[in-house]
């Protein structure tokens, strides 16, 4: 190896322009072939967008750390909009703790309780579908589970919910440049934000949910009572917009795939792999910062400390020096190790929840839904960091 | 480069060159051998990466932190005493010539 070092090459690109945020596939390319590591003038940025090095970004946590925000802005210059989220936001030690706790509430084990009741709501709600035959992919499937199924879980109460979703678009437009988009998401905060904190606490949490085994971790002295608000926060503000947007790309990826559709319909069992197949294909989650604490050189590319580093999560899950033929969506295909739960210690803490969802909702579609279809034009809904939808009009066709 | 021996839940031994401080996990699947999934990329949080450590080889192994051990006892095959998770096995030189097994199922 060569111990010269490079320079990171200038690409002149604006991946937050509404051109990028509407189809951000070309700029991939042009970013994962420009090199292993470029510098978006625009943002001063350092971005990586191979599956290598994302990976390896996300895999260093002491180099790439997130407690100066992994969003564009850099809380050591900057005020976040919120208190720092302790898991998110936050390097060990700190992190550890908290990251154990959430980790238990959200394992296997406890997920598996749940099976159930998602398996039963998963029918029930395509038996609604099925008698309405055309729908709006987003407001009569991607949204029930992250609005309803979830929060039931978490133990919230029935009402405000569409609080929920006003939330989670100013956390992931916040990861963004300081744009318009942000600023118009931000204009609820105060009552948004309110909403939020006001149902994380013990009391207005159902007794045995989700929300309140994090307060049992307070009772047993792992965390302390100002913690475990914030860490159901976390529940609140990550797992629900992902989560609908991860389906509303699934329902529009499967009415664009037909052929992989009926592969899916014949064999029901592959609904797992359809979804993460799903997710690597368009990612929920396209961007995420981290910041260097110290000089480092990153594929031969030197980076100065403190400096914010972009991941772009979509276009790893596409790189082709990972993924053969990357731009088809293909139920067969084994798609272990996309990127889009991120990597590493700060790896979705949710994501055994969000697959279950999926599979469920998947297979009951599979086994009872003969053909989706896209009846007019899908809407995107512009967000600085998500992949995110308005509107999905669609055609369900029972087997 | 150290190698790992592996012996496929169909009974198929295969030898692996592991590069210092990759999981087993990684190789294995990397490599395309069936018998683990690995589904959350090595954040210890799926229990689908469950393996088999051969006898002679469990004292070598660093010990196992607290997420792992409580993520044994929810995989798909039930746990064995030689039961690990392949993510959090990372090779070191000491490890040269390790041998492990495959539960039936991961899920």
């Amino acid at each position: 190896m060569s111990s010269l070092t490079l320079e990171a090459p200038h690409v002149d690109v604006d991946p937050f322009s509404d051109e990028m945020i509407e189809d951000p596939y070309a700029m991939h390319e042009q970013l994962r072939e420009a090199g292993p590591v470029v510098f978006i003038p625009k943002y001063e940025v350092y971005t990586v967008s191979r599956h290598a090095e994302v990976q390896a970004v996300l895999g260093d946590w002491e180099t790439y750390i997130s407690s100066a925000g992994v969003g564009l802005a850099n809380f050591r210059h900057e005020e976040p909009f919120r208190p720092k989220s302790l898991l998110l936001e936050a390097d060990p030690p700190e992190h550890t703790t908290v990251r154990t706790v959430i980790s238990r509430v959200l394992s296997p084990r406890t997920v598996q309780h749940l099976r159930t009741v998602f398996e039963t709501e998963a029918e029930a709600l395509v038996d609604r579908v099925l008698q309405q035959r055309d729908i709006d992919g987003m407001k009569d499937l991607a949204e029930y589970f992250p609005l309803k199924v979830f929060p039931d879980a978490v133990g919230l109460g029935p009402t405000g919910r569409e609080n929920l979703m006003l939330y989670g678009d100013m956390v992931f437009n916040a990861l963004g440049p300081r744009n318009e988009r942000l600023q118009r998401s931000m204009e609820r905060l105060a009552p948004v934000s309110t909403w939020i904190m006001d149902n994380c606490r013990r009391d207005v949490l159902k007794p045995g949910s989700l929300g309140d085994q994090i307060y049992q971790a307070v009772e047993t002295g792992e965390i302390t009572e100002a913690q475990a608000p914030m860490l159901v926060r976390s529940f609140l503000s990550a797992g629900v917009d992902t989560t609908i947007y991860g389906f509303a790309n699934l329902l529009l990826t499967l009415a664009r795939n037909p052929d992989e559709y009926a592969k899916l319909h014949a064999e029901p069992a592959l609904a797992r792999q359809t979804f993460e197949e799903s997710l690597r294909y368009e990612s929920a989650l396209q961007t995420i910062f981290r910041t260097t604490s110290r000089d480092t050189v990153l594929a031969g590319v030197p980076i100065a400390g403190d400096c914010k580093v972009l991941n772009l999560l979509g276009a790893a899950n596409r790189d082709p020096r990972k993924w053969k033929d990357p731009d088809r969506f293909n139920v067969d295909r084994n798609p272990v190790g996309h990127l889009v739960f991120g990597s590493g210690i700060h790896g979705c803490v949710g994501q055994i929840i969000a697959r279950m969802e999926g599979e469920q909702l998947l297979r009951s579609l599979a086994r009872r839904v003969k053909r989706i279809e896209a009846t007019g034009p899908h809407q995107r809904h512009p967000n600085n960091s998500l992949r995110a939808m308005r509107s999905l009009p669609l055609r369900l066709t029972p087997a | 480069m150290p190698v790992v021996h592996v012996l496929r839940p169909d009974g198929v031994q295969v030898e692996l060159e592991v590069p210092i401080g990759v999981s087993v996990m990684r190789a294995v699947t990397e490599a395309g051998v069936p018998g683990i999934i690995g589904e959350c990329g090595g954040a210890a949080m799926c229990g689908t990466c469950h393996v088999l450590v051969d006898d002679d080889w469990l004292e070598c192994l660093a010990p196992m932190q607290r997420n792992e051990d409580e993520l044994l006892d929810c995989t798909a095959a039930p746990r064995e005493r030689r039961s690990r998770l392949g993510c959090q096995l990372q090779m070191t030189e000491a490890l040269d010539g390790l041998s492990l097994g495959m539960p039936e199922r991961q899920r």
